[in-house]
């Protein structure tokens, strides 16, 4: 157990032993900084950032506009690599993009020539190994789409083009995307943001649905206070550039929640407590 | 793949406007225009008594025909045939310029810059050269509709690949996509609606292009009819002529229009 962790501080590329005691850390954020040149001046956006993330565990980074946390879950993505430090995704440090990660976006970028069930479809045609499957078992892997978007309510709109659906059905169709090919990690960017108040909360009920029946490890970035409270295990927090994490919230609210826990007193608590911890420059 | 139209529950299936969003009008509109457009022109000419050798009316335009018509219908061909060539040269060569344009950082700096440099040469200079060069006959005209109607195309199809957005890109990034398949995912299907936009611009160009140097350096063609009808006094003819161009030009717009809407169903 001791070398284990030594392991992952050290970041070493080996991957660590399967064993049942390692259940502490899926995900590992190691004094992580990202700068970035703005017209010729570097700019410490992200500073020495450490945190963990527990397997089939839902956590949300919340704090004020500009102070990277979309860089944060780019690292994740592999998008971008972290300048200094390791990020880390079941003890290897993640250096290029992942198959075995699933993306929603705060556009749901649909691609507008493919229909609803097309666009589902497209992670399976480019991962490798459904890629070489789909081609055979096109009707297979065509009937779990069907599925996933029957569980989000778009079965009726499976051969439509995203420019026919509404914002939310838009965003449910891209939360299908990034589920299909049952991925491990599931990284949200503020999936919600452009939807108005009622279909976000409905979104919010859907979204903890399809967690729990994927059992997938998550990291939210959003801007909505009850949002990261409603759907999280650990709320973290992170100040004005260069950010850190200013504050730890676990969420210890019984799952599955419901609308109205929003109006209890335990959550009111915990949406002061965020707020409090949000602070502008 | 055909997207069903959303009509008004409220219009009354007799309202001018009904009928205006219906399929048939969308051919019979354009017919009534332009047997409109006909008869004022027949009546006004008759009316004021223009000369014929000025502006012939429609009725002395068909009465060529019978004696003319073979001879237009085998020119009519040859313009069509070198118009073709020279634009099939140009579908070709632009897509793949395009492509290289809009994909690679270094072909956009080295080539691009060339591209508009060349394309503010006026093409009508470059035909009495082309004709030192290549001869007069089919290879000045072909040259000439080639190089007039490539320039739309491969500017089009640069800006259709540069325009995807970074995040669609990500899509397929995150995904772990290879160069390729995020062409072949997002960049080409992109592409399609800025092709096919070029493609009606350019063959109306490459039409354009063959006719000029057909007038200038050839013996056969629209172009070439049109000159020595002019040269003769035979106005008339001429107009038959040029009748005989915009039917061929409309001919292949909507052959476009319709490859458009096969292709690009999502527009």
């Amino acid at each position: 157990m001791a070398e284990q962790i030594s392991l992952t501080a050290l970041g070493s590329k080996q991957p660590l032993q399967q064993s049942s005691s390692e259940t502490s850390a899926d995900l590992t954020f190691q004094d992580v900084s990202l700068q970035y040149r703005m017209s010729g001046h570097p700019m410490q956006v992200i500073k020495q950032v450490s945190l963990t993330v527990a397997p089939s565990e839902f956590v949300s980074i919340v704090g004020p506009s500009g102070c990277g946390k979309t860089s944060l879950l780019r690292m994740i993505s592999g998008l971008n690599p972290a300048h200094s430090g390791q990020v880390c995704f079941r003890g290897e440090p993640i250096t290029k993009p992942l198959s075995n990660v699933g993306i929603a976006f705060q556009n749901p970028v649909l691609l507008p020539w493919r229909t609803t069930l097309q666009n589902v479809l497209l992670p399976l045609e480019v991962i490798p190994t459904h890629k070489r499957q789909i081609k055979t078992h096109r009707d297979r892997y065509e009937r779990m789409a069907q599925d996933l978007l029957t569980t989000v309510g778009l079965e009726d709109f499976k051969n439509h083009y995203p420019q026919q659906l509404s914002g939310g059905m838009k965003q449910r169709a891209s939360l299908c995307r990034a589920l299909i090919h049952q991925p491990e990690l599931l990284l949200l960017d503020e999936p919600f943001a452009a939807l108005d108040a009622f279909t976000r909360e409905e979104m919010w009920e859907l979204l903890q649905r399809l967690w729990e029946r994927s059992q997938c490890t998550s990291v939210l970035v959003t801007h909505n206070l009850r949002e990261a409270i409603f759907l999280s295990d650990t709320v973290y927090v992170m100040g004005p550039r260069p950010s850190q994490i200013v504050h730890t919230l676990k969420v210890d609210l019984p799952r599955p929640r419901t609308l109205d826990m929003c109006f209890t007193e335990s959550f009111h608590q915990m949406y002061s407590e965020l707020r409090r911890h949000i602070q502008r420059k | 793949m055909v997207l069903t139209q959303q009509k008004p529950i409220n219009a009354s299936p007799y309202s001018l406007e009904s009928w205006v969003n219906s399929k048939h009008s969308s051919y019979l509109l354009p017919l009534i225009t332009t047997v409109l457009l006909f008869i004022v022109w027949e009546i006004s000419v008759r009316l004021f008594s223009v000369p014929e050798f000025i502006l012939p009316a429609p009725s002395a335009i068909l009465a060529e025909i019978p004696q003319w018509g073979r001879a237009v219908a085998k020119n009519a061909w040859i313009t069509l045939a070198t118009t073709l060539v020279g634009f099939s040269f140009a579908l070709l060569s632009g897509v793949l310029i395009g492509f290289t344009i809009g994909y690679s950082k270094l072909a956009n700096l080295t080539i691009y810059p060339l591209l508009i440099g060349f394309n503010t040469i006026p093409k009508v200079a470059l035909v009495p050269l082309m004709s030192i060069w290549f001869g007069i006959g089919a290879v000045p005209a072909v040259i000439t509709a080639f190089l007039l109607a490539f320039f739309p195309i491969a500017v089009n199809v640069a800006i259709g690949l540069a325009t995807v957005e970074s995040e669609m890109q990500d899509v397929l990034t995150s995904l772990g996509a290879s160069r390729f398949e995020g062409f072949q995912k997002v960049g080409f299907p992109h592409t399609m609606p800025y092709l096919f936009a070029s493609l009606k611009v350019a063959i109306s160009q490459a039409f354009i292009g063959s006719v000029i140097a057909e007038t200038v350096a050839s013996n056969g063609g629209i172009g070439y009819v049109i000159l020595s009808a002019s040269s003769n006094f035979n106005v008339p003819l001429a107009f038959l002529a040029l009748l005989a161009l915009a039917v061929m030009g409309i001919f292949l717009y909507s052959i476009f229009m319709v490859l458009e809407k096969r292709f690009v169903h999502w527009i």
